[in-house]
């Protein structure tokens, strides 16, 4: 409600207050998106679904003046989903404006953004809220409202973050896949703020590029993104438990000739016990494979976390080994190769990905996972049958 | 000793002299004459080119890439471009794609070096992720295109050894032919043979040779035309690649120099601005 009554006012804001008559032309842009996924095996509970078919429309729309030093961006996104009704849902990704000054930058309102540089998984990454139903690898997120203001100055950027509405993360329904073994009760999420969602979080980060480094060091405090779990009274459900936390996070790129050194560290406590986790590794380019214009890059990283299997997080003690291919033609083809090792178990993941435009407007995506040796003990068991094939067609406008 | 700039044949930055240019020829002429060697000589003709395409601070334009493969099916790409003229090293510059669709957004932010790989960020607004990429191979392609990513960087006179080959009427045109041979060892040529217009100083045409000393590739530019009675800029680029059969166009318009962009709008939080 409160959500709704910020965004409302925002709206009003900025189309009546702030946007100057006759400033610019605005621009809309997008996609729409029709994606299929085919299940290999038969879910592990009987009431989840087989096969699915999915929509989805993000237009955007985008107004500069000021000499571009002010801009209002507009970003709904729509889903539509065959069987899971968690899953259909609506967002706002981004209603903000933007003040761009010579040292200093103001965002105010919904906003996404993103820190970090690896690729397995992100830690660092803090302000937004997991879209889990969207992506089951975390990587899409809910929009923020935000009040943000950045300093740039000769020793880096300084970034101070006001962040006064807190979002749950989606979980697929009890009919939807890639789920946990219990189905989690979105409707009765525990907080541990008297304020529940309108706790307000603050976050600080400075990032600087010190020659062939690119580092950032963060620091939050508020309601953690990422929740543990309860079990539900009747043993039916997991309950979502939304504790406050502070978190430090340090993230750094070394770009040493075709070598990408990266790493990821944070210190979170509040969260039952404090702990460290890690992701580090490499990704090393050979361009030009064979006398071609194909470019191929091996990717490895190691993901530590120290909670061990009490962890609500997947990536405790594994290794990412991946490839990426990069066609370099006109179709902007690509193709990436992975497969997480769990260090511990027998248990790993395996990812394709791979994407190429057709003509100028339509792009096709096809994504796969199998999940393999899975123990019954793990986070991961309720996907353990859920192996899948996705083939995805966008049209952007 | 200074670092100087050669005229940028890039895309980029093309660059170059400006009209004074007919009579400091003439006046230049006698010392270009006198150099003994064919290296001296070129060297002084690639200095030459960059002293007259100095001082343009920073510019704006648009460009419209079309990608045409063997068989003559042809890709578009339009993308605005901002460059930053940088004092004893390599400019900067900002690319932002707006076509294909798909790719709406996506910046590319660089920052050239002579000798020294560039620094080069990418920018993928649907996830909102800056990426600082490597950039120690320059020999591979730009999106896609005919154009390596040397061919579409600023031209420092440090970055070849240079040797005056003859002089030569190309179209209809004086010019001076020289050879240039990159010094960056992760180059993708061995040499390019340069046309340089002796009244812009400006190239119009350049042949590219491979590692293996076969030609690779020829560029041609066309439609050169003068801003703020200086710097000449071209209209059009044509790359072919002799190998795969491949071409490349670019249409340039759009040009305006001396806008007042600063180092400013060529970091990684104007990256994370550019639309």
């Amino acid at each position: 409600m409160i959500y709704r009554l910020f965004t409302a006012l925002l709206c009003t804001t900025l189309t009546s207050g702030i946007l100057p008559a006759g400033a610019g032309e605005g621009e809309w842009s997008g996609y729409v998106s029709s994606e299929y996924r085919a299940f290999l095996y038969k879910p592990a509970d009987r009431r989840q679904h087989g096969n699915n078919l999915s929509l989805a429309a993000q237009p955007e729309y985008y107004r500069e003046w000021d000499d571009g030093r002010q801009n209002f961006t507009f970003v709904p996104f729509l889903r539509w989903d065959q069987n899971d009704s968690e899953r259909s849902h609506v967002d706002i990704r981004e209603l903000t404006w933007l003040k761009a000054a010579d040292d200093w930058e103001l965002r105010v309102g919904i906003r996404k953004l993103f820190w970090g540089v690896t690729e397995s998984q992100h830690l660092v990454d803090i302000i937004n809220q997991t879209d889990l139903v969207e992506a089951a690898d975390g990587e899409e997120k809910f929009g923020q409202p935000m009040l943000n203001l950045a300093l740039i100055r000769d020793w880096g950027t300084l970034d101070l973050f006001i962040l006064p509405y807190f979002r749950e993360r989606s979980f697929p329904g009890v009919d939807g896949r890639l789920r946990f073994g219990l189905p989690i009760d979105t409707d009765n999420a525990r907080y541990e703020s008297s304020r529940q969602e309108r706790n307000i979080d603050y976050a600080v980060r400075w990032e600087s590029v010190i020659g062939d480094s690119d580092m950032g060091l963060s620091y939050f405090n508020g309601t953690s993104r990422e929740p543990r779990f309860e079990i539900r009274h009747d043993g039916q459900a997991l309950l979502p438990v939304y504790d406050l936390i502070e978190q430090w996070g340090l993230d750094l790129q070394a770009t040493l000739g075709d070598w990408l050194w990266k790493a990821e560290i944070i210190r979170r406590s509040g969260q039952l016990e404090p702990y460290i986790a890690l992701t580090t590794g490499f990704e090393y380019t050979f361009v030009g494979i064979m006398e071609s214009a194909v470019d191929l890059g091996i990717l490895s990283e190691v993901l530590y976390d120290e909670r061990g299997d009490n962890a609500p997080a997947p990536f405790t003690d594994d290794i990412l080994l991946g490839a990426r291919l990069i066609l370099n033609d006109e179709q902007s083809s690509e193709l990436l190769f992975g497969i997480i090792v769990d260090i511990d178990d027998p248990g790993h993941l395996l990812i394709l990905e791979s994407s190429r435009r057709l003509g100028s407007a339509w792009k096709i995506t096809l994504e796969a996972r199998a999940f393999l040796n899975i123990p019954g003990n793990d986070l991961l068991t309720g996907i353990r049958d859920d192996d899948y094939l996705q083939l995805a067609l966008a049209r952007y406008f | 000793m200074r670092k100087t700039k050669i005229g940028k044949l890039s895309a980029v930055n093309i660059a170059l002299p400006g009209l004074r240019a007919a009579c400091l020829f003439l006046i230049l002429l006698p010392i270009v004459a006198q150099a003994e060697t064919p290296q001296e000589k070129g060297l002084a003709i690639a200095q030459e080119a960059d002293r007259r395409d100095s001082g343009w601070q920073n510019q704006t334009a648009s460009l419209k890439m079309v990608l045409r493969n063997r068989h003559g099916q042809e890709s578009v790409r339009q993308i605005r471009n901002k460059a930053l003229e940088v004092d004893g090293d390599g400019d900067k510059s900002l690319n932002i794609f707006d076509n294909p669709r798909d790719i709406k957004g996506t910046a590319f932010l660089s920052y050239t070096h002579a000798l020294k790989p560039d620094e080069q960020w990418l920018y993928l607004p649907a996830l909102k992720r800056v990426k600082r990429i490597s950039s120690n191979n320059k020999s591979g392609p730009f999106m896609g295109s005919e154009f390596a990513y040397e061919d579409f960087t600023s031209q420092e006179v440090e970055k070849y050894r240079y040797q005056y080959i003859r002089d030569e009427t190309l179209d209809g045109r004086d010019t001076f032919v020289i050879e240039r041979y990159p010094v960056y060892k992760h180059s993708g040529y061995t040499r390019l043979l340069t046309w340089l217009d002796k009244e812009m100083h400006q190239p119009l045409k350049v042949e590219f040779y491979d590692r293996k000393k076969s030609l690779l590739k020829t560029l041609t530019l066309a439609g050169y035309q003068q801003y703020l009675g200086q710097y000449w800029r071209p209209n059009q680029m044509r790359m072919v690649n002799h190998q795969t059969k491949k071409s490349t166009d670019l249409y340039w318009a759009d040009y305006h120099l001396k806008t007042g962009l600063s180092t400013r709008d060529f970091d990684r939080n104007s990256l994370k601005r550019a639309r």
